[in-house]
């Protein structure tokens, strides 16, 4: 089945002003083949991406297409030559329609004829069996839909190579199957697919190779069935990794006294209906169901980020009034927002700001802290968490996602709180600051505060919590604990087939 | 977020319309009720104007036989839908002082179909002259040439002039400057500096501060109206320059503010060129005689407009020509 | 982890566009006429010793743009937009204080008095711009289109005629010399008002709090600052000093002129922000930049006087340095000029390795 070599890079480098992202770097793809890109955060995978697409130009190296040399100067042109890719964040225009986002900037053409380009999308999307309507504004789709979109424009392009950059990050498990058939469709078709993921599981379901890359260097090619996964993280992290196999299920665990936080008949304007809620002192649960179930309009609802239209807070048994996030600060809780770049990081702002931003807020608009004050807190974090970052006053907005997460964890373990919500905290890092995130959950949780953990990897979730509340359509579900914590059990009530 | 711009634009236009428009209430007694529709630029326009709308008010009253309505805005096609609105309500007379010289024939045309006699104040229309009754206007460039002969008057010698515009291309600008201009151009005055101000004192001040510092010597400044001499003389003042009668530098301005006649008096400033917002009574009287089956002997009177000289002011000149406080 | 080099700091000092922008006008004037910026001391005709030249005339004359820039600073960066009105307030703030002054003998209580008044006057203006824009979520250009349009208006109502003077010792020495005093007055209330804005920025959260509700807002709430309050703060703040800057344009004249004084100030204000290399759309700012663009524009008006360009293309000219500036401050010339420097460290580095 592998077909040809549809590309191949040799000895591709790429150096910044003081770093070196790539160093001779061997890549190449089949057509017909799924290719998974590995590596943690900074190995270099977006800079390889980034070369191929003509974002960058490379230092040195070559690029062939159809065993011809090919010079890559910008976007469009790789568009031109058939190399496409989805971004992990989508680059489309939200505010104008599917049909439009499907088209926008592929005539050269002066006149748009919009009956033609409906009637075009519409074929394309039933192609694809994505289901929106070509006139739909694209804000008004879920993150799912818009990035089936965003890959539906970059097939119809006619490519040869399409590079899917964690396409997967925002899509529930239907989708996710979903985009699988439609990767397997291209790839029965002569497509070659360059997949970048931080999920292994998917690697195993779809890939045919992988390629590892570690500090800006090649690891190594290999097909998939020679590589277990043990040794795909190890060698991604570049070293033996009995990590996290440490990492055990915290079982089942009796939580005795007062809740710490306790909600009743909680409902928020956001649309999450009334619901019951507690958490108690050392706990670690979650919350879990499909995209947009209401999981995170919960926490929202707890953290007071949303208008809150009803029910009752107990804080350590004494009813208190959560109606904004400042109060729900000084009650001692802390939220790291599902959306990171825009709920999470202030992104001009310098990491030591966004560390101290939310303890700066509590402690009041005429009280600032000393810059001393202010730097040690950052060092102090920037070295606890490990944090990867130039300088403590480099913008937060140059640091790579995980590093980002890593500053908003601090932000929250700097206010010292008594009970922490983690919504999505993993979600499109790279494995080796997953588990160090899951880990500092179960410190936390040692050290007695009350930790909500939110992840769309229900293994993740089953590592760490040791209580789920499953929530559908806005409802909750039901509540899972002990022995009912097992990957099927969470599916079926899920899918509602457990009462 | 829409409704609430609606809501803004809509406060906006409601302001406008307030700050625009006010009229009068209709007089319901005498024997003979004039109806009279006034189209002017707003009061706050100007000292000037504020002087005009004040005359207009005292003349045309319900005492003096009139009912008036009076319509205030900066824009010609907002005077435009007013004037239209009166002639269909049948005013009798239609004054009007318009913001821009042209578009006017139409409704003027309208107005004498409906036997509606139109007069002009203040300023000239580009239109037929048998389209109006009369117009009693000021002629700024005759202003412009009192003032400079008034100059050439006083034998100074030499003559440095700084020379402060107004807004480029407003009347008062265009004709207080021909004279002036000529001047300059025959050779008999030497020109320092020629900047605009815009009207705006605080930049007179600027413009002659620049000439100051350049350390070039002067003897003339020539402010087209009187916010800006004021603000060329704190400029003199802070540089230790002497001003007024029989000083170094001879000041004048335009407009016989009341503040800046008292300077005349008190022998700081030389000379102030009216700029007479008096029209009303010379209006009212025709349209007396024209109700009396008399009829109009001048087509355009130009208003009689005085230049005053600090050394032959007097106090009694100011309360009566003085506009303003 | 990639192997680090030498890293060299990544982008230009906000502040070299104005500073440079400032020497290549003092270069020109010095150029032209060396005598440009020679100052004097002069007896005035109120018998005081004064500094007198070009230099005095463009610290004295840039005050009141200086002090509105740097309101206009704290509301560009808070609500990513601007106050288009300041101009008006300006109007309103002095009809105010006139108005208050006319009722009295103008001595130093009144005129505390007065400016309390305009002060506070002005400000609920600003609470209403700031109130349209946080609550009403609209843009700032439009909410302050408002008081744009109908503030001269109002500035003209406050004192029922169209140039009301004032006079007074003590008011002639706020717009002008204190005696025995010879720098002008006005420059030492820019002085005064930078000096309660750094105490403002060091003793509160100020700087943090404008910053991080300009570049995210959402993000702000959820860390518990009220975005709110936050922008609305930014409008009193400015309304404030527009009162000042409406105050000193009454003190240097004596006379409120509703509709000129501060006419267009603020294009000028906002061209000095922009100048003052801070992004117009919100987010990180420095309060010098924009004092420093405020003394670059009036050095160019003073400039352009001083070589007596015609009255009618004095604003050509203005626009053609302005179009420069600002095409030279724009992220696009930035980039391409880290760009050519980082091409030659590299360069000079690789040429280093191989000798």
């Amino acid at each position: 089945m592998p077909g040809e070599i549809a590309l191949s890079m040799k000895g591709v480098s790429k150096s910044f002003p003081g770093v070196r992202a790539l160093q001779n770097v061997d890549f190449s793809l089949r057509s017909g083949e799924i290719h998974a890109l590995m590596g943690e955060n900074g190995a270099g995978k977006s800079t390889l991406i980034k070369v191929l697409t003509g974002v960058y130009s490379g230092d040195s190296g070559e690029i062939k297409l159809g065993g011809k040399s090919v010079i890559i100067k910008s976007p469009q042109g790789a568009q031109e030559i058939g190399i496409s890719t989805v971004y992990q964040e989508i680059t489309l225009c939200p505010n104008l329609t599917v049909a439009e986002n499907i088209y926008i900037g592929r005539g050269k053409k002066a006149f748009v004829n919009w009956r033609w380009m409906e009637k075009g999308a519409a074929s394309i999307l039933e192609r694809f069996q994505i289901p929106v309507k070509a006139t739909q504004q694209l804000a008004k789709c879920s993150i799912a839909v818009q990035q089936m979109v965003a890959i539906a424009r970059a097939v119809d392009m006619d490519c040869k190579v399409l590079i899917l950059d964690e396409p997967t990050s925002s899509l529930d498990e239907q989708e996710v199957l979903k985009l699988f058939g439609l990767m397997r469709d291209l790839k029965s078709r002569g497509v070659g697919i360059i997949f970048v993921t931080h999920f292994l599981d998917q690697v195993y379901e779809v890939c045919d190779r992988i390629t590892v890359l570690r500090n800006g260097e090649l690891v190594g090619e290999y097909e998939i069935k020679d590589l277990p996964r043990v040794e795909l993280v190890s060698k991604m992290m570049g070293k033996e990794l009995d990590e996290i196999s440490q990492i055990a299920s915290p079982g089942e665990k009796k939580f005795e006294g007062e809740p710490v936080y306790e909600a009743l008949g909680l409902s928020s304007a956001s649309g999450v209906k009334p619901f019951d809620f507690f958490i108690k002192k050392g706990e670690v649960n979650g919350f879990t169901g499909l995209l947009g179930s209401g999981r995170s309009e919960s926490v929202r609802a707890i953290f007071g980020a949303d208008k809150i239209i009803g029910g009752k807070v107990k804080i350590n048994g004494k009813e208190a009034k959560i109606s904004s996030p400042i109060q729900a600060m000084k009650q001692g809780i802390g939220y790291l927002p599902e959306d990171r770049k825009s709920d999470g990081i202030i992104d001009d702002l310098s990491v030591r700001d966004n560390i101290i931003v939310a303890l700066q807020v509590m402690k009041g608009f005429f009280r600032p802290f000393s810059k001393s004050e202010a730097e040690r807190f950052a060092d102090t974090y920037i070295e606890a968490l490990g944090i990867k970052t130039a300088s403590k006053n480099t913008p937060i907005k140059s640091l790579s996602g995980g590093n980002q997460q890593k500053v908003i964890l601090a932000r929250w373990l700097l206010t010292n709180p008594q009970y922490l919500i983690l919504d999505e905290p993993t979600r499109g890092i790279d494995v080796g600051t997953k588990l160090e995130i899951q880990k500092i959950v179960l410190k936390l949780a040692a050290d007695g505060v009350c930790v909500t953990f939110i992840s769309s990897e229900i293994e993740e979730m089953l590592r760490t919590c040791s209580r789920l509340i499953v929530m559908r359509d806005r409802n909750v579900a039901g509540e899972l604990l002990g022995s009912e914590l097992t990957q099927d059990h969470i599916m079926r009530t899920i899918a509602g087939e457990v009462k | 977020m829409k409704k609430f711009i609606c809501l803004a634009i809509a406060l906006v236009l409601a302001l406008g319309a307030m700050a625009g428009c006010a009229s009068k209430a209709p007089a319901s007694t005498g024997p003979k009720v004039i109806k009279v529709g006034i189209v002017n630029n707003p009061p706050s326009e100007s000292g000037y104007r504020e002087a005009n709308v004040k005359d207009f008010e005292s003349v045309f009253t319900a005492a003096n036989g009139y009912e008036v309505q009076t319509y205030y805005s900066l824009k010609n096609d907002e005077q435009l839908n007013a004037a239209k609105q009166f002639i269909t309500g049948k005013v009798d007379y239609l004054l009007i002082s318009a913001a821009a010289t042209d578009g006017w024939d139409s409704v003027l045309q309208d107005a004498k179909n409906a036997g509606i006699k139109v007069f002009l104040f203040d300023r000239m229309l580009n239109t037929s002259a048998d389209l109006y009754e009369a117009a009693v206007v000021s002629d700024m460039a005759k202003e412009g040439e009192t003032a400079v002969s008034w100059l050439k008057a006083q034998n100074l010698g030499t003559y440095k002039v700084i020379h402060i515009q107004g807004a480029m291309g407003s009347d008062a600008q265009i004709g207080r400057t021909g004279a002036l201009d000529a001047e300059f151009a025959s050779g008999a005055m030497t020109k320092i500096t020629q900047q605009t101000a815009t009207w705006d004192e605080a930049t007179a001040k600027q413009i002659v501060e620049a000439v100051i510092n350049s350390g070039e010597d002067f003897n003339v400044i020539y402010a087209e109206n009187d916010g800006m001499a004021k603000g060329a003389v704190s400029a003199l003042d802070e540089a230790g320059i002497t001003h007024g009668v029989g000083k170094d530098v001879v000041v004048m301005g335009f407009d016989c503010n009341r503040w800046a006649l008292r300077e005349l008096l008190a022998g700081n400033w030389n000379y102030d060129g009216q700029c007479s917002p008096f029209q009303a009574k010379v209006i009212s009287d025709m349209i007396k005689s024209l109700e009396s089956g008399g009829s109009i002997a001048q087509k355009k009177v130009i208003s009689e407009e005085k230049g005053f000289d600090a050394t032959t002011i007097t106090q009694a000149d100011i309360d009566t020509y003085g506009l303003g406080e | 982890m990639p192997k680090t080099l030498r890293r060299p700091s990544v982008s230009l000092s906000h502040l070299i566009v104005p500073l440079l922008a400032l020497l290549v006008i003092v270069i020109f004037n010095v150029i032209h006429d060396p005598s440009f910026f020679s100052v004097s001391l002069v007896v005035n005709n109120s018998g005081n010793t004064v500094l007198s030249g070009n230099l005095v005339s463009i610290l004295n004359g840039a005050s009141e743009l200086a002090i509105l820039a740097m309101g206009m600073t704290i509301v560009t960066a808070a609500s990513g937009g601007q106050d288009i009105s300041v101009g008006a307030g300006a109007a309103i703030a002095g009809s105010v204080f006139v108005k208050v002054i006319k009722s009295g003998n103008s001595s130093l209580g009144l005129i505390l008095f007065a400016f309390l008044a305009c002060c506070l006057a002005i400000m609920l203006f600003g609470a209403f711009n700031g109130a349209l824009v946080a609550i009403f979520k609209i843009q700032p250009m439009i909410a302050t289109l408002i008081l744009f349009t109908a503030g001269r208006s109002i500035a003209y109502w406050v004192n029922g005629g169209a140039t009301p003077t004032v006079s007074g010792d003590l008011l002639g020495y706020l717009g002008g010399f204190f005696p025995g005093m010879p720098v002008p007055t006005p420059v030492f209330i820019v002085i005064a008002t930078g000096a309660l804005f750094a105490l403002a920025l060091k003793f509160t959260n100020l700087r943090l709090y404008v910053q991080a509700v300009g570049i995210n807002s959402t993000s702000s709430r959820l860390n518990g600052i009220n975005t709110t309050w936050i922008k609305l703060l930014s409008f009193i703040i400015l309304a404030a000093c527009v009162a000042i800057a409406g105050v000193i344009r009454v003190c240097r004249l004596g006379l409120i002129n509703h509709e000129t004084i501060l006419l267009d100030i603020e294009m000028d204000a906002i061209l000095a922000v922009a100048i003052g290399g801070n992004a117009l759309s919100g987010g990180k700012f420095s309060l010098a930049g924009s004092v420093i663009g405020a003394y670059v524009i009036q050095a160019l008006t003073t400039t352009l006087y001083a070589l007596k360009v015609p009255s009618n293309a004095v604003k050509s000219y203005k626009a053609i340095v302005i179009i420069a500036l600002v095409a030279v401050g724009s992220p696009v010339i930035k980039k391409l000029l880290v760009k050519a420097r980082d091409s030659f460290l590299l360069k000079r580095k690789a040429a280093g390795g191989a000798s």
